[in-house]
Formats: C-alpha cells, sequence, structure tokens
C-alpha cells in the first residue's frame, strides 16, 4: 500500500526535531501570549513563571492550565490576543450557564486550521483531485466551514451539502462523483440507510472514504458504515476552542488518530493531580495551540479521556497519535454533534420557576439518531386538574430546554420524589449508547 | 353551590391506581366518583370523595400531588334529553366545559354529572335559572346514601 502525506516534511519529521520545533514555537506562543492576555499574564506572574522561563517543550509543565470555566469567566473576548478587528472569522459553542463559549481566528490561525484538515484529508486518501461534500451543519459549529477550508486548501472539490435533505445530498454525491464524505458517523449510517431504500447500489457511487467525527461513535458503528457505504471510515477529532475538526485523524492504518503537533501539543495528565503521565498512559487529554494568534491557549484541558501512542505508524507518519477518546473527566454529553451538560438543564428548569430542579437524562441510540428523554418531576404548583394546562407547562419546558442546549428532547412529566435522590454527585444521566 | 373535587397526578405505570385507592380505602373515605383523564405519560383521575379535606390530607403525606378543586354537582333527569337540557342552556350564554363526567344515583331516575366550565359562576347561576338542580355537597351526599 502506498502512503501519501501533504507535508512530508512535517508529519514524518524526525521526533528530536519534532520536540525542538514544539520548543520553539513555544516560547514564541508564551511571548506572544504574555504580551496580550491580562487573563494569562496574571495567571503566569501569579506563580512566578515569565516568557523566557520556557525555552523547550519540556518546558510546558512549568504553566498553569486554561479550562472552559477561563473561557466562561471572560466572556466574550477577555482571551483574545488581538482586537476584534484583527480577527477573520469568529465560531461560538455552548457553554455551560448560558454563555456560549467564542473563538476567533486571524488568517493565519484559518490557514494552519485548514493545513491541519488538508494533512488529515489526505491521510484519509484525498488529492487536489478529489470531490469532498461536506454534509457538516455549516455555521457557528465549527464542523463545516472547517472541512470546507481544509478541502479547499488541499486542493479539492468541495460541495458544501451541508445537512440536510438526503434526497438531494444522495443524488449530488451519485451525480458528481464524491469521492470524500465528511460528517457525523450517525448522519453516514442515516445516508447509507437512505441510499438502500432507495433503491442505488455503492457501485454507482464514487465514494471511497469518508472523515467522521464531532460525537462518539463505536469501532461497530465504523464496521458497520464501511461495509454499507463500501468505504474507509476515518476517525477525525477536534474542538473549537483548539481549532475545529482536525487537530487530529486517522490515516489508512486506522491504528489511532495522528495528531497535528506541530500546531497543537497533546499532553496526558491525571485529571485528579493535573501530573503529567508517562507516555502511554491513559489520562486527560490536554491541547496547547502552538501556532494560533488570535485565541492561543495554553495547556487547555480538553475532558476528553484518551491515551497517545509515540510508536512509528506503519503510515510512515512520525506524529504522536491519540486513542479514540473513551470518556471524559467531566459529565458533557455530546448529543446529535451538540455538547450538552447536565447543569445547562438543571438551570432552564430553574428558570422556569415552578418546577422542581429534579431530572433524569437518558440519551439513546434509535435508527442512528440520538434521541433525548427528560424526565421531569411534578411540582404542586404545576399540576392542574386540567390536562390541557398540565401540557401547557410540558411544551414550556420542552421549549426551554431546546432554546438553551439547541436541541430537542422529549419531555415526561413523572411523580414527585420518583427520581434519585443523592448526597453530592448526582447520576442524572443515563446514556445508553455505550451499552452496545 | 360548589363541590369539592380532588384531582392527582399519577404515572401511566402498572400500579399506581391501586396506590391511590389504598390510601383512601385505609382511611375509610367513601369514593362517591370519579374519572381519570390519560395522555401517553400520565393521567389525571379526579374524585369526588365524602370527606374531600381528609382525602387530600392523607394523600399529600403519602407523597401524592392532590389539587382540590371547586367543580359543579348538577342534577340531572335519568331520560333521553336529560343531559342535553342543561348543557344548552350553557352553551347559549357562551359557557365552555373544560371536562365533566357522570355517575348514577340511589335516586331513581336521578344522575348525577360533574361539571368543570370557563366560568362555574356563570354556569350555576345559568343552570339554575333554566330550573336545573345544582346541588351542594351535602345534597351531593345525601342522593348516595342508601333509602
Amino acid at each position: 500500500m502506498e502512503y501519501r502525506y501533504f507535508q512530508p516534511e512535517i508529519e514524518t519529521m524526525d521526533r528530536e526535531q519534532m520536540r525542538k520545533l514544539q520548543g520553539q514555537k513555544l516560547h514564541e506562543l508564551v511571548e506572544w501570549t504574555y504580551a496580550r492576555v491580562e487573563h494569562y499574564r496574571k495567571k503566569m506572574d501569579a506563580i512566578g513563571v515569565k516568557p523566557d522561563d520556557i525555552q523547550t517543550i519540556g518546558d510546558i509543565a512549568k504553566l498553569p492550565f486554561t479550562t472552559k470555566a477561563d473561557l466562561r469567566d471572560t466572556y466574550p473576548t477577555g482571551m483574545f490576543a488581538v482586537p476584534n478587528t484583527e480577527m477573520e472569522r469568529i465560531h461560538a459553542s455552548s457553554g455551560t450557564t448560558g454563555n456560549p463559549t467564542v473563538v476567533g481566528y486571524t488568517k493565519g490561525d484559518i490557514e494552519s486550521w485548514s493545513e491541519s484538515v488538508a494533512r488529515c484529508l489526505v491521510g484519509a486518501g484525498a488529492t487536489k483531485d478529489s470531490v469532498l461534500q461536506v454534509s457538516y451543519g455549516y455555521g457557528l459549529f465549527t464542523g463545516g466551514l472547517g472541512l470546507h477550508y481544509g478541502g479547499e486548501y488541499l486542493g479539492a472539490t468541495v460541495i458544501p451539502t451541508s445537512t440536510g435533505n438526503t434526497a438531494r445530498q444522495i443524488r449530488l454525491m451519485k451525480d458528481l462523483g464524491t469521492t470524500h464524505l465528511a460528517c457525523t458517523p450517525s448522519y453516514a449510517l442515516y445516508l447509507a440507510e437512505a441510499i438502500e431504500e432507495a433503491g442505488l447500489s455503492m457501485e454507482q457511487f464514487k465514494l471511497t472514504d469518508g472523515v467522521f467525527g464531532g460525537e462518539p461513535w463505536t469501532l461497530n458503528m465504523r464496521r458497520e458504515i464501511e461495509r454499507r457505504l463500501h468505504i474507509k471510515a476515518h476517525d477525525i477529532y477536534g474542538l473549537s476552542e483548539i481549532s475545529g475538526p482536525g487537530v487530529s485523524c486517522e490515516c489508512d492504518a486506522q491504528m489511532g488518530l495522528h495528531v497535528q503537533e506541530d500546531h497543537f501539543y497533546p499532553e496526558i495528565i491525571d485529571p485528579e493531580t493535573g501530573e503529567v503521565l508517562p507516555p502511554g498512559e491513559k489520562g486527560e487529554l490536554v491541547f496547547t495551540t502552538l501556532s494560533k494568534r488570535g485565541l492561543p491557549l495554553i495547556r487547555y484541558r480538553t475532558r476528553d479521556i484518551t491515551r497517545l501512542l509515540y510508536d512509528r505508524c506503519q503510515c510512515g507518519r512520525t506524529t504522536v497519535r491519540m486513542e479514540k477518546p473513551d470518556g471524559r473527566s467531566d459529565d458533557m454529553l455530546i448529543i446529535r454533534g451538540v455538547n450538552v451538560f447536565p447543569s445547562q438543564i438543571e438551570s432552564a428548569l430553574l428558570e422556569i420557576g415552578e418546577v422542581n430542579p429534579y431530572y433524569m437524562l437518558t440519551v439513546d441510540r434509535v435508527n442512528n439518531l440520538d434521541t433525548l428523554d427528560i424526565d421531569v418531576e411534578m411540582s404542586e404548583s404545576m399540576f392542574s386538574d386540567e390536562v390541557r394546562r398540565v401540557e401547557d407547562i410540558e411544551k414550556k419546558i420542552r421549549q426551554k430546554i431546546e432554546s438553551t442546549i439547541g436541541i430537542s428532547a422529549k419531555i415526561h412529566l413523572v411523580e414527585q420524589k420518583s427520581l434519585k435522590r443523592t448526597e453530592g454527585k448526582a447520576s442524572r444521566v443515563i446514556d445508553k449508547r455505550h451499552l452496545t | 353551590m360548589f363541590i369539592q373535587q380532588l384531582s392527582v397526578f399519577v404515572e401511566n405505570r402498572p400500579g399506581r391506581l391501586v396506590d391511590v385507592l389504598e390510601v383512601l380505602a385505609a382511611e375509610g373515605l367513601d369514593l362517591n366518583g370519579l374519572s381519570v383523564a390519560d395522555t401517553t405519560d400520565f393521567g389525571i383521575l379526579r374524585l369526588i370523595l365524602s370527606d374531600p379535606a381528609r382525602g387530600e390530607k392523607v394523600l399529600k403525606e403519602k407523597g401524592f400531588i392532590v389539587k382540590c378543586t371547586e367543580v359543579l354537582a348538577v342534577d340531572v333527569h335519568d331520560s333521553p334529553g336529560g343531559l342535553l337540557f342543561a348543557i344548552k342552556a350553557m352553551s347559549s350564554v357562551g359557557i365552555s366545559v373544560e371536562y365533566m363526567y357522570a355517575f348514577g344515583t340511589k335516586l331513581s331516575n336521578h344522575a348525577m354529572v360533574i361539571l368543570k366550565t370557563d366560568d362555574n359562576v356563570k354556569a350555576a347561576n345559568t343552570l339554575k335559572e333554566s330550573n336545573v338542580d345544582v346541588l351542594s355537597a351535602i345534597e351531593v351526599q345525601q342522593r348516595l346514601k342508601k333509602v
């Protein structure tokens, strides 16, 4: 099998050289950030670390961590290192307490992000002659535009179908000879089903590979997608704080996701102590955005649990690989590609006023689409002898939750005290998606 | 003019109705009449009891969500068109019925209809003007006693 690279000088760089490059870039990043972001300057001053203390990549352990709370507390643009006018683009994702997480990109940031995505696409077998259909949502979500710009950067032909209108998606895929598909894994399965239902055969398509991400998926799902679409399904990873999709992606070997580590430096830490763990151990994934200048993040805690693999991949790339994350160190759920924190549901219920903040979330996957069911305890002030009034309350809760978390949920009113009360951290989530 | 009705929130799962009825039986509360309004997830059990205040207290103690509402108890002659007359009288003055249910009494040829309207005061006056008997709580109990 022949492997191709987009930038072989980086992707197959000698490990020593890579660490040297990362050290230089880290020093520049810290200098840039210390001078421009008050939040970081204060954090570093508090522990007595100056930019000059950071000379090699090993010095990174001296630097403080960044969390989502830092972004939330400095909402909207307090962590930006350049004036808003210098930003070429701004994305936003839902936050834990109603404040969205706002991320800005300079012209250079868009370029390094696009470069990362282009490397991922080449790892998934794409060339400038490929036809990439982007069926991720376009908009504030980084999926659509991230893959779009990466595809263009590579020189491929991009079809920005975005989500929805499945019949047209399939028609264009067939008639325009799409070779690469980018979407959520559940949408890929949905497309496979629709293709079968339409009585079409994969022989009529030119599809060879897909890059799928934005939500958790299992090896079973991968096998299912590959079998039904006759393609190789590559896992792509990213988060908007760090840039978006393309932070890492699987090559044809499918032995872990190659991290674009000249742009995003990964570490694995113990989520309890913050201590950096030895290579190969499982822990929380932390990223430092070595190339970003708009919203540089130092040691950003992703809350994803995984391990890093440093041995050379059979594809010839020397870049470190991460395993598919298999958990979170917080309670965030990814439902239909949207990040949902149980605390958002709680604050939505409290805002309605007459509702008890007792709830239970049940997440499942039915016909390849995530479902969210929420049990809410009935309270005396909500109750009425008239069905219509109780249903009005149910509707009010549904609308409030939908506008808070951005996805629809089915509400079930249950009797009071029927939901478990526990001291301390209550388990309010049943995620049935991981059981199979 | 009005009588007290208890509404109880019950989830749609087996055994919940039994739980409510057991509480009432253990207290020796007489169940005069009832109806269930149900949706896919839950039901509203509406009860006419011999002693609604005590019923409300014991059900709440057992953790049920209970609401006490004023409704109309109307005496209807048990013959064709008996109910029609009462409903027509109300609709002619624009009163709409939220819900209603009926049960028999010990008085022969008389049935009792429980009504909740969007304007109970207006409904009671309209019915009285049309010579329909609107029963008090005492009258309800009398009609349910064995003769």
